[in-house]
């Protein structure tokens, strides 16, 4: 058995800086990359894209980076955790398998897939035999949105993606797994820990917590000292070096900018956190009141203690559904009395959108440079101050309506306040709202699936 | 007399859903007691007057010398159904370090506050 490994995040979102993944492979020793591609929201998109093309509805930058990173990947022996199979898993990994042959590299490397998370074609069966998908938040039960659905998935953990691992996959794909799944299940594999060993297994799920969100760890959005920051231009992504008794030390390759400090875990641990004893996950429940840590040298954080308990007998589920429509629309005012000028385009335009009868469900005014973020807390403005952006948003069932609304922004140049500017990138655009749903499922009711493909 | 929590704590926010959480550290581990007994739910629910519409709850972490807050109905709806600048609720954290709070002589001499 290894006595340590070294578990590298390579994207915090889909979306995140493309080049990341390859310099974690490039600057230095690792032995696994671990990419999370799904937010909420993720699946719905994919969802449409593969209505439209069979063969799409996965992270399609996931293929060129294997492009760019297998045959180093193969000739060190690094291995590959990724969700970035969204809903067509197959998919993904039919174009990875191309792409290692293009490669001259068929043969040399296998591709497990994860399936099994998928339930948007069982909803009506669940529901009738009374699994309510009641929504976690508000407590209703799915059937108010039944119509509106647009893709359903139970969250998978870590124990499908070991089971890949344990029959010889290099590259795992899965569909909805947990990103904290993501880089337990490497621990699993590596050192043998049992489903029933806590600890570790929670161990294991905050270390996936702390570098899940890439480089919001290691530098990216610190609060603390933030002007100290060194090279934030060459941000060093985080590395996980787990051991086998479930301690680990955060870290990030050598002549990287950023920095690993304790300030900087500690803004990343409470990340979206609910109650800190109560971190469920598939695989456990983390107890986050157990982390302790330490200064192990530099950019190097130790963290241990950790405790968890057993996990609960729930999955959770992310269901997306069609929520109406939206719109933002945006003009800037310049100096002088800017606020006051946007203040009397926002009556100007809502006594428009009157007149003409729109119906909204929410129509929503703010002034950025005065309180679109801090709202009522910033104060009221310098009166002197250089230039107010109004931004006013609609939301809606009725997608008439909001096109209308797209209509009344440019006009204002002409027909309000002077001193207007920034109205270049033409009509608001009207946005479909998918919407996030999520429940809780009986894990009886979920199967995982795992397959191991040869290239 | 009443200092800025910027002056004790650093603090990172998020969302889930239409709820807020911000995570509020110490600077120093000597500063946690006085979050502790200084920021508790009820002075954060009145300092986001008019922007949480909800319950705050409030939980605490010794280990980290933080506390973390749950600000529910905060998020304009949350997800992509809010209309807002800030969705995802991750500029609650500066918003909490405009509280002022109340410290004792004592630490303002002993703390050099």
């Amino acid at each position: 058995m290894k006595q340590k490994i070294r578990i590298a995040a390579g994207q915090g979102f889909w979306g995140d800086l493309p080049d990341a993944p390859v310099r974690q492979v490039e600057g230095g020793p690792i032995d696994y990359l671990m990419l999370d591609y799904l937010a909420e929201v993720t699946m719905s998109i994919m969802q449409k894209q593969k209505a439209r093309d069979p063969g799409a509805g996965y992270a399609k930058d996931f293929v060129p980076l294997m492009r760019r990173i297998l045959p180093a990947c193969i000739e060190r022996g690094i291995k590959v955790t990724a969700n970035a199979g969204g809903v067509n898993v197959r998919g993904c990994a039919d174009a990875v398998i191309g792409v290692a042959r293009e490669l001259g590299l068929g043969g040399k490397v296998r591709i497990g897939i994860v399936t099994g998370d998928d339930i948007m074609s069982r909803i009506d069966d669940l529901l009738s035999r009374g699994v309510q998908l009641r929504n976690m938040d508000t407590g209703e039960p799915l059937s108010t949105v039944r119509d509106k659905i647009q893709s359903a998935n139970a969250y998978l953990g870590a124990w499908p993606i070991v089971e890949a691992l344990n029959q010889g996959a290099q590259i795992v794909i899965t569909g909805r797994a947990t990103d904290t799944g993501l880089t337990l299940a490497p621990m699993i594999h590596e050192f043998g820990w049992s489903n029933d060993d806590w600890n570790r297994l929670a161990a294991g799920t905050i270390a996936g917590h702390i570098i899940e969100c890439g480089a919001q760890v290691s530098g990216g959005n610190c609060q603390y000292e933030w002007r100290s920051i060194p090279n934030l231009a060459d941000v060093g992504f985080p590395i996980v070096e787990a051991a086998p008794d479930g301690t680990f030390v955060v870290t990030k390759h050598e002549r990287t900018g950023g920095w690993i400090i304790i300030p900087s875990v500690k803004e990343q641990l409470v990340y979206e956190m609910g109650d800190p004893r109560e971190y469920i996950t598939p695989d456990c429940v983390a107890d986050f009141t157990t982390i302790n840590l330490e200064y192990e040298g530099r950019d190097r954080v130790r963290v241990f203690g950790i405790e968890g308990r057993p996990a609960t007998e729930f999955l959770k589920v992310s269901i997306s559904y069609s929520a109406g429509f939206k719109a933002v629309g945006t003009l800037v005012y310049a100096w002088p009395d800017a606020y006051d000028k946007a203040q009397a385009a926002d009556r100007i335009l809502r006594r428009r959108l009157d007149r003409l009868g729109l119906k909204f469900d929410q129509v929503l005014t703010e002034f950025v440079g005065v309180n679109a973020t801090h709202g009522p807390l910033a104060g009221p403005p310098h009166t002197d101050i250089p230039e107010v952006q109004l931004r006013v948003g609609v939301r809606g069932q009725d997608r008439g309506a909001i096109e209308r609304f797209t209509k009344e922004i440019a006009p204002l140049i002409l027909t309000g306040p002077p001193a207007v500017t920034g109205f270049a990138g033409g009509r608001p655009k009207v946005e479909e709202i998918v919407a996030y749903w999520p429940a809780l499922i009986p894990k009886e009711e979920i199967t995982p699936v795992v397959e191991v493909l040869n290239t | 007399m009443k200092v800025q929590l910027t002056r004790l704590a650093h603090a990172r926010s998020g969302d889930k859903g239409d709820t807020a959480n911000v995570g509020l550290i110490a600077l120093e581990d000597k500063f946690y007691p006085i979050l502790v007994r200084e920021v508790t739910a009820e002075r954060v629910k009145q300092h986001f007057k008019g922007i949480c519409l909800g319950e705050v709850e409030r939980f605490e972490l010794p280990n980290l010398g933080a506390l973390n807050f749950l600000l529910h109905e905060s998020l304009g709806g949350g997800g992509t159904l809010s209309l807002m600048t800030d969705a995802q609720g991750k500029t609650f954290s500066t918003a909490l370090l405009r509280m002022e709070i109340e410290i004792t002589d004592q630490e303002s001499s002993e703390f050099n506050l």
